[in-house]
């Protein structure tokens, strides 16, 4: 089953860039990532640059995320696993979930190029 | 057969039924409900007129296997879940209904039905419906909820579970007792709510159900301190009301208590304790055997309750925890005591069961003024008649020398109490 799981933090929350504690965080991502791709369960990843949210509703234009949110999404995975506890173990082990939040939803359809 | 007889063997079949086709499903309980539905419908037909199979729970579940076999062939769903099974054909011999594989298979569909990713109420719901077979009528009365709305709250619940794909097995050992918490915290609220509104049939499924945990899960110190804590409160209830109002413990005739449930509860108790330090259900019974072990509301051994009480705020930090510590101290210790250990908390100023301990505790301390506007405050926070009308009967009786209050028991008050982990 595929999962897309969307990560949020809220402004100041978790750890700075330049402290121990980022490059430690850092490290998990990374060991995060490998661990997903040698099991062929990474379908896709980004980080996202959050102050380049726009928002179109309708003919309206805004500036920042759809709705009034102090949540900033700022990354997101598509991954392979075999159901909603290996995805959510996943989710429990991203630094993300202890300072943010991570959302995971149920992929109806996924296209790619 | 009689339509009565005929929902008897319904009622007791469904939850077997629906958790081996689930199973066989690979989790799609949402299809599963489906096809056991139309099996159901269609026992009803033919089993009137034919008679009862002499193993219904086979006929239900090789009809309903059927039914699902129809629906996969005819969706092309089919083969996003179950390509393998559409070119089956499966009778009798296909299933196992051995008694404890469908065991097995109802242990599965309990920890489905309460996973943490299913909002609180929908996990009661569910597990009344897909594990103890209630009616959507019965579920909907215990919820003040219509049929209609509990029926779309059940659908969404089972759409989740298929579509986000929650996996249809007991959870391995690094989840386990996370999760098996969230079990028995669902088997506790359906108690309580029968407990709360006076139902025996949801207290009776809450039995059934802990009694299931207990025989599957037999290591588990808090599946029998669950157990032992139900059959204990139960055992009080045909004490526990006269006409619509509640009988505080202290005026209960105890003659009319279940000495059987009471002590096989206690037979219970000792299991638990022998397994493992007592944990939030263990020490919740061991309270309640000690209510049922006193001769007499007097006799009872308070200063240990009060201890207990003590040990459990460390499990549930809750205000229901912390007035029942000081109801129990006011009695071994007497009621300037009592008071003392009240919580003194101002966001507590609208919680009912604090105004009620504080007015008894005034009133054996003599300050009958400060008793008076205590009672009114907690008459006005109640929540029902059958509360209101006790509270009033302690008021009139200014005379009656029995301490009248039914908070030494946490499950009493378990409606207000939003103790454990929800999550």
């Amino acid at each position: 089953m595929q999962y897309l799981l969307t990560l949020t933090y809220r402004d100041g929350e978790g750890p700075q860039e330049g402290t121990p504690e980022f490059d430690a965080e850092m490290k998990v991502w990374g060991a995060i990532n490998e661990e997903l791709k040698a099991a062929g369960q990474m379908v896709a990843a980004s980080g996202l640059k959050p102050e380049t949210a726009t928002t179109v509703r309708g003919d309206v234009v805004t500036d920042g995320p759809y709705a009034e949110t102090k949540e900033i999404l700022f990354s997101f995975y598509i991954v392979d696993v075999e159901d909603l506890d290996a995805a959510l173990a996943l989710a429990r082990r991203m630094p993300a979930s202890q300072y943010g939040s991570v959302m995971i939803t149920a992929m109806a359809h996924f296209e790619m190029a | 057969m009689s339509a009565d007889s005929l929902e008897r063997a319904f009622r007791d079949e469904r939850g077997p039924v629906l958790a081996t086709i689930t199973r066989r499903l690979d989790g799609n309980l949402a299809l599963a409900e489906d096809v056991v539905q139309d099996a159901f419908v269609a026992a009803a037909v033919e089993w009137d007129r034919g008679g009862v199979p002499e193993r219904p729970g086979a006929w239900l579940t090789t009809t309903a296997w059927r039914k699902a076999l129809d629906r996969l062939r005819h969706e092309k769903v089919a083969a996003e879940y179950a390509p393998q099974l559409v070119h089956d054909d499966v009778g009798y011999d296909e299933f196992d209904f051995d008694a404890s594989s469908l065991e097995d298979d109802q242990l599965r569909m309990l920890f489905t039905c309460c996973h943490p990713a299913l909002p609180p109420e929908a996990r009661m719901a569910l597990t009344l419906r897909s594990v103890a077979g209630l009616s959507v009528a019965e579920i909907a009365r215990a919820f003040l909820s219509t049929d209609s709305a509990m029926e779309r709250r059940l659908t969404r619940a089972r759409n989740k579970i298929t579509a986000a794909r929650i996996p249809f097995r007991v959870p391995s050992d690094d989840l386990l007792v996370e999760r098996l918490a969230g079990v028995l915290r669902v088997i506790y609220l359906v108690f309580n709510e029968g407990h709360a509104a006076t139902r025996a049939d949801l207290r009776a499924e809450a039995i059934r159900l802990a009694r299931l945990l207990v025989r599957l899960m037999p290591d588990e110190a808090e599946v029998h301190g669950l157990l032992a804590l139900l059959l204990l409160t139960d055992a009080r209830s045909p004490a526990r009301v006269a006409g619509d109002a509640l009988v505080s413990l202290a005026d209960q005739d105890r003659s009319l208590w279940d000495a059987a449930a009471i002590d096989e509860g206690a037979a219970v108790l000792d299991r638990a304790l022998r397994l493992r330090r007592p944990g939030f259900y263990s020490i919740q019974a061991a309270i309640a055997a000690l209510h049922s072990r006193a001769a007499s509301f007097a006799a009872t051994d308070w200063a240990q309750i009060a201890g207990l009480y003590g040990e459990l705020s460390r499990h549930d930090p809750s205000p229901v925890v912390a007035v029942n510590r000081a109801v129990a101290i006011g009695f071994a210790e007497g009621p300037a005591a009592g008071l003392a250990a009240l919580p003194d908390d101002p966001r507590l100023e609208r919680y009912q069961p604090l105004h009620a301990a504080r007015a008894e505790l005034l009133r054996r301390a003599g300050d009958v003024a400060g008793a008076d506007a205590a009672l009114q405050a907690a008459i006005e926070l109640s929540a029902s008649e059958a509360e209101r009308a006790a509270l009033r009967r302690l008021g009139s009786a200014a005379a009656h020398s029995a301490p009248a209050s039914e908070s030494p028991d946490a499950t009493s008050s378990a409606r207000s109490n939003p103790s454990a982990n929800d999550a």
